[in-house]
C-alpha cells in the first residue's frame, strides 16, 4: 500500500484498484473544527480534480477534489455523526470516501509523502 | 484551502472575570445585569395577554376533517409578563443608540424617530396593496416623490423600487440584464466580480443563472483594469463594481471600466452599498453604469431592525428600463403618479421581465427614507457624504501609526477606514481587537472582510457620530492595537463584561440546536 | 442639520488632524467631470422636523386607510388588531437600531428572540424546524420550489391554480432565469380545490407540488392526499400559507404530510403596510437542514458554559459559500420576525385557536348576509376567513364602485388575473375579528345600491 498527496491537500491511499481519500493534518489544522462533511453519491463518477466534497468549518466550507478519475464506492458513514474525526485522525478514521480508480497513470502526478512534508514546509 | 478558523471561540481558560463575579446572587441576575428565560419555560399554552369576545358562530360543517386534531401548543403570556421578557431581552443588545456601530458596509448611522412616526401614519401604515387605486393615491404620490429623488441623487433613467433588500436589488439588476441580452439575441454566460466583493454578489450572480469569475484587485486595492479588459468577450454578459469598493475607496477608473465593458457588449451593475460616501457629491449615472441598488436601510437611515427589514431600489439606464419588473409606480403625461401592474403592462412600451415579489415593495421603508429625505434636503444629503467621509479619513489618520493599513498610502479613504492585525503579537488577530472592542462598550467593526486583506478590520463611522465620541472611541482602538502588539493575554479572553462571554459555535454547528425541546 | 453633530469648529480641526486642505481633497478620486461642484439641482433643501411631518401627513391624508372603512380586503395580506405593546416593544432603541447578530456576546436580546421565533413557526407550521425569516410568502414560497430541485434533483414544479397570482408570477420569473419547468393554472370557479388536477400533474420528472392553504379563493385543499400522492413519485410537498391565524384552527400542514411549509407571517404583528416590509415564514424537516435558505439561530453555551444563541450553519449562506449558497438573501425581517414572535406569545396557542374561531364566526357572518342578496352567491363549500362571491358583472366594477361609496369590498379576480376573463365575475371578500357587524351593514347596504 502506497499513500500519495496533491497540492490541495488531499490523501489518497491505494489498494489494488481501490483508493481511499482523506485530508492531510496540515489540512484539518487549517481549516479548524470540523462541523459537517458532504460526502458524494455511491455510484457517483469524478475526473481527476473535480469536487466530490466539501467540509465545512464554522466560518469556511472548502471542497475536496478527487485527486484521481474513478467511481465512488464507499462513503464514511461515521463522519455524519462524528465529522470531529476529521480532526482527530486525518490521516485513518476521518478518511471520507473510496474511489475505483479510472486510471492508475494519473497517480504518478501526485506527491509521495516526502515531497508532501517538503511542499508544506514551504507554506 | 480557506483561511484558518476564525470563529474565534477558546474555551474559558486564563484571564477570566474572576472579580467580577465573585459574588454570586441566588437570582442569577446582578444588579441591572439581567438573565430571561426562555417563553417556553415561562409561559403556557392557556395563557393569554390579549381579551376576546366569544365567538359568535360554530365552525362550518363542511370545515369539521379540516380541523386541528391537538391543541396548538405555544406558550403565552399575560401583557405585564410579556413587556417584561421582551423588555429585559433587548437589554442584552447592543444598539446605536446606545453607541457607535462602525460595522464596515453597513452604514449604521442614527435612525430619526420622525421616520417611525411616519410609518406609523393610518394613511400609511394602515392601507392595504390591493385597495382600489382612487383610495390610495397618496401612497402612490410618496412612492413617486422617493423615485423622483433617488433618481436626481444618481443621475440614472428609471428605478425598479419592488426589491426588498440589497441582495433582492442585485438580483433585479442582473435579471433586466440578462433580460435586454435575450431581447438582443445575445445570451451570455459569465458575470465577472472582483475578488473584494461582498458575497452576496457571486452568490446573486448564480441564482440568476450567470457563471461567476473573479477579478482579481491591484496592490493598491483597486480593480484591476488591464485583467479585466483581458477578460471581457462576447461571453461576458457584465460585470459587478462596488463603488466606492469594500476597501474604502473609490474606483477612479470607473467611467474606463464602464466604457470597456459597454465596448464589449455587456452591462455595469454597480453595488450601492456604499453610496454614503457620495451621495449629493457625485451621480453614479454620471459614471456611465447601468443598474445600481440603493439600501434605504443603509444610506437613507431606515432601522436594521436585528436583521432587517431593508428596501432594495434599483435605478437603471435607459437600456435597461423597459425591463424593470412590475408592478412599478410611473407618473403620468400630467405628472400623477399611477400603479402599473400585469393588467397594465401591455401596450405601455414595457417589457418587464416580471414579478419579483407580491404586492408593491416596501411601503414602510419607502415612507421612512422619503422622510429622511425631505428632512436633509439636497444640502443636507451632500454634507452627509462629507461628513461621513471626513469621519472615517479622521479615523484612519489617528489610528495608522498603531494599526496596520494597508491601503493609506493611496490616499484619503471614503466613508471607510480598513485595517488589518499585521504587527499583532503572535497569536493575536482581528477577532482579539474586535471582541475588546465589545469590553470598551463599542460595537465591533467588520472583521476578516473584505477577503483579499488578511484580518480585515474595516471601520465605517457614519456621519452621525460627533468629534467627542470618535476620540474616545480612536483611545479606544488604540488602547486595543497596542495592547494586542503588546501580547496581553486578556484580551485573548474578551469580551468580559458583556452578557456572554465568546460562544461555542463549533457545537452549534456540528449538533444544531435550532429549536426549542422540553429537557428530557 | 438636526442630524449632523459635526459643527464646522470640528470640521476644521478635524481637517488639520488628517492634514487635509479642504473636503474636496478626500474626494481626489472621483473624475473631475463626475463632481458636483454644489447641491443636486432642482431639489429642495433641508427641512424642519415639523415641515416634513406635515407633507407626508398630507400624502398620508390622501390615502383611505383600512380603519376608516368598511374592510373586506384580504387576499394574501391581513388586517388584525395589534396589541399595543407589540409596536411599543419593537420600537425599543435595542431592538430597533441593532444590526444582525453578527456579535452574539452583545445580541443575546435578538438572537434568543430569533430562537424563540423560529420554535414558534415550526410548530405553528407542524414542521421539525424553521429558519429565522425571509423576506415575504412570495419568495419564500420560490426558495422553497428551489430547495425542492436541489434535494430531488429534479427541475419541474407542478402549482396548483390556488396558488396566489403574485406568488405564481414570482416563481415564473425565476423560473425563467434558471431553467425550472412550472407547471401551473388558473384557477377555476368551483366549490372545491383542483387537488385531483394536482395530482394528476405529479410525475417521476417532479420536484414539488405547491399548494397554498386555503387557497386564493379561500378553499381548503386536502393536504394529506396530495402529499401521499407526491411521495408515491418521490416529490415533496412545499404548502403555503398566507394567512397563519388560520393555523390556530386547521390542521398543521407539516403534520398533514407537507415536506416544506412557507408562509407569510404579516397577519400577526406586522399590520398592513401596503404590501411591505412582511414576514416569509420558512420550515421543513430537520433533514433538510443543509439545503435551507436564510439564517438560522441555533443554542450552544459561551466559555463560562452559560446558554447562549449564535447564528449558525453559516455555510449554507452567500457571505461564505458565494456563488455556491443556497440562496443569495442576505438582509430579511427581523423586526417583523419580533413583531410576529410577541404578538404569538401575547396570544399563546389557546389564544390563537380563540382568534381563529372569531376569525371564522366573522367570516361566516359576512357570507351568510351577502348570500341572501339577489344575484349575489358563495362559492366555497368551505372556508377559514375569506371566500369567494359571484356577483352579476364585472366584480372589478362592483369593487370600485363600493369604494366610491366609501367602502372597501374585496378583492376582484379581474385584477388578480386581468387575463382570464372567465374570472371577472368572482371576487374575494375577507372578514377578521376586526370586522363589525355595522361593517357588514354597511357592504350589504353598499352592494345593494350598486348592484342591478
Amino acid at each position: 500500500m502506497s499513500r500519495y498527496f496533491t497540492k490541495e491537500h488531499e490523501w489518497i491511499e491505494v489498494a489494488g484498484d481501490i483508493g481511499t481519500v482523506g485530508i492531510s493534518d496540515y489540512a484539518q489544522g487549517q481549516l479548524g473544527d470540523i462541523t459537517f462533511v458532504e460526502l458524494p453519491a455511491v455510484g457517483a463518477e469524478f475526473k481527476q480534480g473535480d469536487a466530490a466534497a466539501v467540509v465545512d468549518s464554522v466560518k469556511a466550507a472548502s471542497d475536496i477534489y478527487v485527486p484521481v478519475a474513478g467511481s465512488i464506492t464507499e462513503i464514511n458513514a461515521a463522519l455524519e455523526d462524528q465529522p470531529e474525526l476529521v480532526n482527530t485522525a486525518p490521516d485513518a478514521g476521518g478518511w471520507l470516501f473510496r474511489v475505483k480508480l479510472a486510471d492508475a497513470g494519473e497517480l504518478s502526478g501526485l506527491m509521495d509523502e516526502t515531497a508532501y512534508k517538503a511542499y508544506v514546509a514551504e507554506l | 484551502m480557506n483561511a484558518p478558523n476564525p470563529s474565534g471561540w477558546r474555551p474559558s481558560i486564563g484571564i477570566d472575570s474572576s472579580e467580577e463575579i465573585a459574588v454570586k446572587t441566588a437570582s442569577g441576575d446582578r444588579g441591572l445585569a439581567l438573565e430571561e428565560s426562555l417563553i417556553f419555560e415561562l409561559g403556557a399554552t392557556g395563557k393569554c395577554g390579549v381579551d376576546f369576545d366569544p365567538p359568535s358562530a360554530e365552525p362550518l360543517p363542511g370545515l369539521a376533517k379540516f380541523l386541528r386534531a391537538a391543541p396548538l401548543d405555544l406558550p403565552g403570556l399575560t401583557e405585564p409578563e410579556t413587556v417584561r421578557h421582551y423588555t429585559r431581552l433587548s437589554r442584552q443588545n447592543y444598539a446605536i443608540d446606545l453607541g457607535p456601530f462602525p460595522l464596515g458596509s453597513c452604514t449604521m448611522k442614527h435612525n430619526p424617530r420622525l421616520n417611525e412616526k411616519v410609518a406609523r401614519m393610518p394613511g400609511f401604515g394602515d392601507i392595504h396593496p390591493l385597495q382600489p387605486r382612487r383610495t390610495v393615491s397618496g401612497a402612490y404620490e410618496a412612492i413617486a416623490q422617493l423615485a423622483d429623488w433617488l433618481l436626481a441623487l444618481t443621475g440614472m433613467a428609471s428605478i425598479a423600487l419592488s426589491p426588498k433588500a440589497g441582495a433582492h436589488g442585485e438580483l433585479c439588476g442582473l435579471l433586466c440584464i440578462r433580460a435586454a441580452l435575450e431581447a438582443r439575441g445575445d445570451p451570455r454566460e459569465v458575470v465577472l466580480v472582483p475578488e473584494s466583493a461582498h458575497g452576496t454578489n457571486p452568490a446573486t450572480a448564480a441564482f440568476a443563472g450567470y457563471r461567476v469569475e473573479n477579478i482579481p484587485a491591484t496592490p493598491e486595492g483597486r480593480v484591476d483594469l488591464a485583467a479585466l479588459k483581458a477578460r471581457l468577450g462576447p461571453d461576458v454578459a457584465g460585470v459587478m463594481i462596488t463603488n466606492p469598493n469594500t476597501c474604502g475607496l473609490f474606483e477612479p477608473d470607473m467611467k474606463i471600466i464602464s466604457q470597456v465593458v459597454h465596448e464589449a457588449g455587456g452591462f455595469v451593475y454597480c453595488d450601492g452599498a456604499n453610496f454614503n460616501a457620495i451621495v449629493g457629491r457625485v451621480r453614479p449615472g454620471d459614471l456611465g453604469i447601468d443598474a445600481m441598488h440603493i439600501n434605504l436601510h443603509k444610506t437613507f437611515s431606515t432601522p436594521h431592525g436585528g436583521g432587517g427589514p431593508g428596501s432594495g431600489p434599483v435605478v437603471l439606464s435607459v437600456a435597461l428600463a423597459p425591463f424593470a419588473p412590475l408592478p412599478m409606480v410611473r407618473r403620468d403625461a400630467t405628472g400623477v403618479a399611477r400603479l402599473i401592474e400585469e393588467s397594465d403592462a401591455t401596450g405601455t412600451g414595457h417589457d418587464s421581465f416580471g414579478r419579483m415579489a407580491a404586492f408593491h415593495g416596501q411601503m414602510g421603508m419607502f415612507t421612512r427614507a422619503l422622510t429622511y429625505i425631505l428632512s436633509h434636503g439636497a444640502d443636507g444629503l451632500r454634507q452627509v457624504a462629507e461628513d461621513a467621509v471626513l469621519n472615517a479619513n479622521y479615523v484612519l489618520r489617528s489610528l495608522e501609526d498603531v494599526l496596520d493599513a494597508p491601503f493609506a498610502a493611496s490616499g484619503p479613504c471614503m466613508h471607510e477606514a480598513l485595517f488589518s492585525d499585521f504587527g499583532l503579537a503572535e497569536g493575536f488577530s482581528t477577532i482579539d481587537i474586535a471582541k475588546g472592542l465589545i469590553d470598551e462598550g463599542f460595537h465591533p467593526m467588520t472583521v476578516y472582510f473584505p477577503l483579499v486583506v488578511h484580518g480585515a478590520m474595516l471601520v465605517e463611522p457614519t456621519e452621525t457620530e460627533s468629534k467627542a465620541g470618535l476620540d474616545r472611541f480612536i483611545a479606544s482602538l488604540r488602547s486595543l492595537a497596542e495592547r494586542g502588539r503588546a501580547g496581553d493575554e486578556a484580551l485573548k479572553s474578551a469580551p468580559h463584561f458583556a452578557p456572554r462571554r465568546r460562544l461555542d459555535e463549533t457545537q452549534a454547528a456540528r449538533k444544531p440546536v435550532l429549536v426549542w425541546k422540553a429537557e428530557g | 442639520m438636526r442630524y449632523l453633530p459635526l459643527t464646522q469648529d470640528d470640521r476644521q480641526a478635524m481637517l488639520a488632524t488628517i492634514s487635509a486642505g479642504s473636503i474636496d481633497e478626500l474626494f481626489r478620486d472621483v473624475p473631475e467631470d463626475a463632481v458636483l461642484d454644489g447641491p443636486v439641482a432642482g431639489l429642495p433643501l433641508h427641512a424642519s422636523e415639523m415641515a416634513v411631518e406635515r407633507h407626508m401627513a398630507a400624502l398620508a391624508a390622501k390615502n383611505l386607510s383600512a380603519g376608516a372603512a368598511p374592510f373586506f380586503i384580504g387576499a394574501g395580506a391581513y388586517r388584525h388588531h395589534i396589541p399595543a405593546s407589540v409596536d411599543h416593544l419593537i420600537q425599543r432603541g435595542e431592538f430597533l437600531t441593532a444590526y444582525t447578530p453578527y456579535q452574539p456576546e452583545i445580541a443575546q436580546g435578538t438572537l434568543q428572540v430569533l430562537f424563540e421565533f423560529q420554535t414558534q413557526v415550526a410548530r405553528l407550521l407542524g414542521t421539525d424546524i424553521a429558519n429565522a425569516s425571509m423576506y415575504d410568502g412570495s419568495t419564500a414560497c420560490w426558495e422553497a420550489i428551489a430547495m425542492a430541485g436541489r434535494i430531488t434533483r429534479r427541475k419541474r414544479a407542478v402549482l396548483s391554480g390556488g396558488l396566489h397570482p403574485h406568488y405564481a408570477e414570482t416563481a415564473k420569473t425565476m423560473a425563467r432565469f434558471t431553467g425550472d419547468a412550472l407547471a401551473a393554472r388558473v384557477p377555476v370557479l368551483v366549490p372545491e380545490p383542483d387537488d385531483a388536477e394536482v395530482i394528476a400533474a405529479i410525475d417521476a420528472e417532479t420536484s414539488c407540488v405547491v399548494v397554498q392553504y386555503p387557497d386564493v379563493l379561500g378553499r381548503i385543499p386536502d393536504l394529506a392526499a396530495i402529499a401521499e400522492a407526491a411521495h408515491a413519485q418521490g416529490a415533496l410537498l412545499v404548502a403555503v400559507v398566507t394567512e397563519p391565524v388560520a393555523l390556530g384552527l386547521l390542521e398543521a400542514p407539516g403534520a398533514l404530510g407537507a415536506d416544506i411549509v412557507v408562509g407569510e407571517g404579516q397577519a400577526l404583528g406586522v399590520g398592513l403596510q401596503f404590501g411591505g416590509p412582511y414576514l416569509g415564514l420558512f420550515g421543513c424537516r430537520e433533514k433538510f437542514v443543509r439545503q435551507m435558505p436564510g439564517r438560522l439561530c441555533g443554542q450552544t453555551v459561551d466559555a463560562d458554559g452559560r446558554r447562549g444563541f449564535v447564528l449558525t450553519l453559516s455555510t449554507r449562506e452567500q457571505h461564505i459559500r458565494r456563488e455556491k449558497a443556497t440562496s443569495n438573501i442576505c438582509t430579511n425581517s427581523g423586526l417583523c420576525a419580533l413583531a410576529f414572535s410577541i404578538h404569538m406569545t401575547l396570544l399563546g396557542g389557546e389564544g390563537l385557536a380563540k382568534l381563529a374561531r372569531i376569525n371564522h364566526a366573522r367570516a361566516r357572518r359576512t357570507a351568510d348576509a351577502l348570500s341572501v342578496l339577489p344575484g349575489v352567491s358563495v362559492l366555497n363549500s368551505a372556508y377559514f376567513n375569506e371566500f369567494t362571491v359571484l356577483v352579476p358583472g364585472e366584480a372589478r366594477v362592483v369593487v370600485q364602485a363600493l369604494a366610491d361609496r366609501g367602502v372597501l369590498g374585496g378583492v376582484s379576480f379581474g385584477r388578480l388575473y386581468p387575463h382570464a376573463p372567465e374570472l371577472a365575475g368572482a371576487m374575494l371578500v375577507t372578514a377578521t375579528e376586526t370586522t363589525a357587524d355595522e361593517d357588514i351593514a354597511a357592504l350589504v347596504a353598499a352592494l345593494q345600491e350598486v348592484l342591478p
